[in-house]
């Protein structure tokens, strides 16, 4: 699917999907990325630093919000640009006992904030909410299109 | 630990290679749970125009971290890690990093801001190839809570 700027208008939705979290996401993430500060892994040592449980890494959350931009414009490429504001922490439930379920689910939105003929982008604002939740705030990606 | 004010304007050079291999990008990918296959299959990357396997849009983010250790673990600059929480983060990219690449980062610390009884540090990891090519541009801003936040 090719997407092309003059088909595209301020305000449209791009899509929407729903991210399941599991723990073993997590330590996945910690192992891909390298970052295993143990509040996104050990119950004990998050509650013990004042979390309410074991969170995601914010660019778990940052990371994989973006799949629908990637997955919409066919070209991982296509991101030029993306930020965010990591405002809410993910609570990410223990669910080992029970394979198949969640600890946490985000949901993510995403609408053409902008475009820019002259650059050939589209800025995509991305928003993306636990239990009701915004948990990034001003997450933009910037997308080049041919 | 008191935040060093000093910080802001220091720079730290760029400290060892980090070769970006197919299976990190692999890894990454299937770790942020994306399912394109440009991030897995060469020719599907190639049919794109790529050169190899596209990494992520956020997969910067292991080298931009690398670059931030320089910082977070040095003795005079009086960070304590423990207490560092994830603010913000930005990627602009100047060309997309495929598997092959050969990166570098140069750390830059932007901004220093007192916050209650902590700080709020912006640095900035200027990527690039180890022949200089500019490939990415990472900012994270890391709260760094005090002793009673």
């Amino acid at each position: 699917m090719a997407v092309s700027l003059a088909a595209l208008e301020v305000g449209q939705q791009i899509g929407s999907t729903s991210i399941d979290i599991t723990r073993q996401d997590l330590v996945r993430y910690a192992g891909a990325s390298g970052d295993f500060n143990p509040i996104h892994w050990n119950q004990a040592f998050a509650e013990g630093v004042g979390l309410p449980g074991v969170i995601a890494h914010g660019m778990f959350t940052m990371g994989a919000a973006v799949q629908l931009v990637t997955d919409w414009i066919g070209d991982p490429a296509a991101v030029v640009d993306y930020q965010t504001r990591f405002t809410k922490p993910v609570i990410v439930e223990d669910t080992t006992a029970r394979p198949g379920e969640a600890g946490a689910v985000i949901e993510v939105t995403g609408v053409v904030g902008a475009l820019d003929a002259d650059a050939s982008t589209a800025r995509i604002d991305l928003t993306v909410t636990y239990a009701g939740q915004k948990v990034l705030v001003k997450a933009q990606a910037v997308v080049k299109l041919p | 630990m008191t935040i060093n004010p000093d910080l802001q304007g220091r720079s730290y050079p760029a400290g060892e290679t980090y070769s970006v291999g197919r299976e990190a990008i692999r890894d990454f990918a299937r770790a942020v749970k994306a399912t394109h296959p440009a991030h897995y299959d060469v020719e599907a990357a190639a049919a794109l125009g790529h050169a190899d396997l596209v990494a992520p849009p956020t997969f910067a983010i292991i080298v931009a971290q690398r670059a931030d250790a320089q910082l977070i673990n040095d003795p005079s600059a009086g960070i304590d890690f423990t207490r560092v929480v994830h603010a913000d983060q930005r990627f602009v990219h100047h060309r997309p990093i495929v598997a092959g690449d050969q990166l570098v980062a140069a750390l830059h610390v932007d901004q220093v801001r007192a916050m209650g009884g902590g700080a709020m540090i912006t640095t900035r990891a200027e990527i690039t190839t180890i022949d200089g090519e500019p490939t990415a541009t990472t900012t994270s801003s890391l709260l760094v809570r005090g002793e009673d936040q």
